[in-house]
């Protein structure tokens, strides 16, 4: 009697969801998703050619715009690939400071991912807005270290640009102790919340055979039951001196994506508070020419970032500029499965699910 | 620690499955055949001892005589990792196979490959420009793009 | 599955149509601020009724949510508790250009989202400002020898304001908007824009 169509909607670039421009055609029949196409590249900027024109340190900038939200953090991978290329060492107070900052980045990005997914789930401003106070004080201590709040700029092939003022590590101090209360915070308004746990268990599950196939990584792998965190598997810097946990969770479901990062940020203040007590005294930064020209080679260096395991390839010729300089993001990479863990559900389900991904474009589009 | 695995000890394997494979191999790097990729990389996915079941990063150099697509392959079952390397010398329509029945997560990485390079990857489900549009001139990445800003 | 649309078609007209609007576009826009000189040149105070008209246009001013990369999170911050566009009205950013008039163009944009930025702009109804936010909205910013990235948000619709910044601190951002509101402020009502 009754005849269906499926219909496709376009679920625009621009949309308050979507994390930035993310553009995708969804094939529906009523609610349900048949479908699922992501169409990238609105904010597709060739840093990748333009790194090719550049010094290596004049790319740092450049690699501040890729995951805005995580600058530090990618700062210190491109650092560290220069540094693996041209084989700089680089001085304990630097390696430090480093991890220090880090580790607040992580904390930030975090708050980010939580605010945002919970934006999403309908809890219009409220939790953003105390995980931005938080943030907010984060970005004080950056930009007491650096002067910046969002594109720091921060770390140099050799170490890092400034070091910081007196009043940094009190204010540091602060902030650490009253973290841990703020986090205990979140948890007793969000974790035995009915519309949150309504809306994330169960929704996107992916088993962790899964997720290791599809290249996943980051929180979304370690919420699979997958117990592989770069700064454990393959520790750079001083990671190795640090006693922390890499947490994992069960199921793989949404609720345990958001969940990972709760506990990350536990993590990460354990970090700070150890790296704190332990700063020394020196210089902060290696004598590197400013035309650094590497020999001949290539090097991958990697990170384990707050959105998965953001990597730099980079090829030598010995001239000033990098031959070939490629970003392997995460951000892209772990939506590889996005359609798959989509089809079947609502529209309102999908939007968790990329939610709880936490994807950035200016990583995914470059 | 992730140990690198060296180069000659994985082309010695490679060449004991697959004999004609291998064409070269350095301290971290094995070189292989454009056409033998997914012989390759099966072998590599299921041998005992080698396993290597992620793909961190594909992605492709551009060499002025020829194309060198490179794979970075990791173990998270035994915490090691390779670069694979294979070369294409046509310019006008390189073709490499694809390794996406392997590794799903290849699959947006081989589509950026040939998106900015031009490099074709057979038996990919979906190949088609990712970042730009289609009309765009040319491929950006290539050493002999013009950029026409 | 079989999808009801054919997304080569769909990807070719949207490729067409972009390549379009790149031909099209390679001279800025002027900026709309001739009527301004002519103002001051009159030397006459706007009148009673242009005051109230201006008065409730700039305090209510509804963005709509165009944030495309890094410098969408230093708008949002301006939106959030500590600096709180509220204040000026402003807090409602709509999702939908119809129910909006300012539209705060924050981030890079590149040709491929060019032709859907158009659309928006279209889609708002009159009178509508658009505000440049952050270098790479002004002048493609350290993206502009890319392939990909619009020189300008000028060239492609009339801007009012400019902000320079990467990205303008959320105070360089309300300093942007209350020049705006100024500007808004010496609009006669009855004289076309």
């Amino acid at each position: 009697m009754f005849k269906t169509e499926p219909i496709m909607i376009n679920f625009g670039p621009q949309h308050p969801s979507t994390h930035g421009v993310f553009r995708m055609r969804i094939t529906f029949d009523g609610e349900r998703i048949l479908d699922l196409e992501p169409v990238f590249g609105y904010l597709h900027r060739g840093i990748e050619k333009l790194g090719e024109s550049k010094t290596y340190a004049q790319i740092v900038p450049y690699t501040d715009r890729l995951d805005y939200l995580a600058s530090m953090t990618n700062n210190h991978a491109y650092v560290l690939a220069v540094e693996k290329l041209a084989g700089v060492k680089v001085p304990e107070r630097a390696e430090y400071l480093r991890v220090i900052m880090a580790e607040l980045m992580r904390i930030a990005s975090h708050l980010m991912t939580v605010g945002f997914l919970l934006n999403e789930m309908g809890a219009f401003m409220t939790p953003l807005l105390y995980m931005w106070r938080e943030r907010e004080k984060i970005l004080d201590l950056f930009e007491m270290v650096c002067g910046q709040r969002l594109t720091y700029n921060y770390m140099r092939v050799g170490g890092v640009s400034q070091d910081i003022p007196d009043e940094f590590m009190p204010a540091l101090r602060r902030f650490i102790d009253e973290m841990p209360g703020f986090i205990d915070e979140y948890e007793q308004l969000l974790a035995e919340n009915e519309i949150l746990l309504a809306r994330t268990k169960g929704v996107g599950i992916l088993p962790p055979e899964k997720a290791i196939n599809c290249s996943i990584s980051g929180p979304v792998l370690r919420a699979s039951g997958v117990k592989w965190d770069i700064r454990r598997a393959d520790p750079y810097s001083i990671y190795h001196r640090f006693d922390f946990e890499i947490p994992t969770c069960q199921n793989g479901d949404a609720y345990d994506r958001y969940r990972m990062r709760i506990l990350e940020m536990r993590q990460s203040v354990r970090i700070i508070e150890q790296a704190m007590a332990e700063t020394p005294d020196g210089e902060i930064r290696t004598k590197v020419p400013a035309m650094l020209r590497p020999p001949k080679g290539e090097a991958y260096g990697h990170i384990e970032g707050p959105k998965g395991e953001l990597g730099f390839y980079l090829v030598s010729d010995g001239s000033p500029n990098p031959y070939r300089f490629h970003i392997r993001a995460p951000a892209l990479i772990n939506l590889t499965m996005f359609r798959d863990l989509c089809i079947g559900n609502l529209l309102a389900d999908a939007l968790i699910i990329l939610g709880s991904i936490d994807i950035c474009m200016g990583e995914v589009d470059r | 620690m992730t140990t690198p695995l060296p180069g000659e000890d994985v082309a010695k394997r490679i060449g004991e499955h697959l004999p004609d494979a291998v064409t070269d191999f350095d301290e971290t790097a094995v070189f292989i055949r454009d056409q033998d990729v997914l012989d390759v990389a099966r072998f590599l996915k299921e041998a005992p001892g080698l396993e290597f079941d992620y793909v961190t990063s594909i992605t492709a150099v551009d060499y002025r005589e020829h194309f060198e697509v490179v794979y970075h392959l990791t173990s998270i079952k035994n915490n090691h990792s390779i670069v694979l390397k294979t070369r294409c010398h046509q310019r006008d329509n390189p073709r490499v196979p694809s390794v996406v029945s392997l590794w799903q997560g290849a699959d947006f990485q081989e589509r950026e490959v040939y998106d900015l390079m031009g490099i074709a990857f057979d038996g990919h489900p979906n190949l088609k420009r990712m970042f730009l549009w289609q009309g765009f001139p040319g491929y950006p990445l290539r050493k002999d793009h013009q950029s026409g800003v | 599955m079989e999808r009801p649309y054919d997304s080569n078609e769909l990807d070719a007209a949207e490729g067409a149509e972009i390549e379009a609007l790149r031909q099209a576009c390679k001279e800025p826009y002027p900026d709309p601020v001739q009527w301004l000189d002519e103002d001051i040149e009159r030397s006459v105070l706007v009148s009673s009724v242009d005051y109230i008209i201006d008065w409730g246009r700039r305090f209510s001013l509804w963005p709509v949510n165009c944030g495309l990369a890094c410098c969408a999170f230093e708008m949002i911050g301006l939106a959030a508790s500590r600096f709180d566009i509220s204040r000026f009205g402003m807090e409602l950013f709509r999702a939908s250009p119809r129910q909006a008039d300012l539209m705060l163009v924050a981030g890079t944009l590149t040709w491929k989202m060019a032709p859907a930025l158009k659309r928006i702009y279209d889609q708002m109804p009159e009178p509508k400002w658009v505000v440049a936010m952050g270098s790479c909205a002004i002048s493609g910013g350290p993206f502009r020898d890319s392939y990909s990235v619009v020189n300008g948000v000028n060239l492609i619709l009339p801007v009012d304001v400019y902000i320079p910044g990467c990205p303008p601190r959320p105070e360089a951002l309300m300093h942007g908007l209350i020049l705006l509101h100024r500007k808004i402020g010496k609009e006669t009502f009855l004289k076309k824009r």
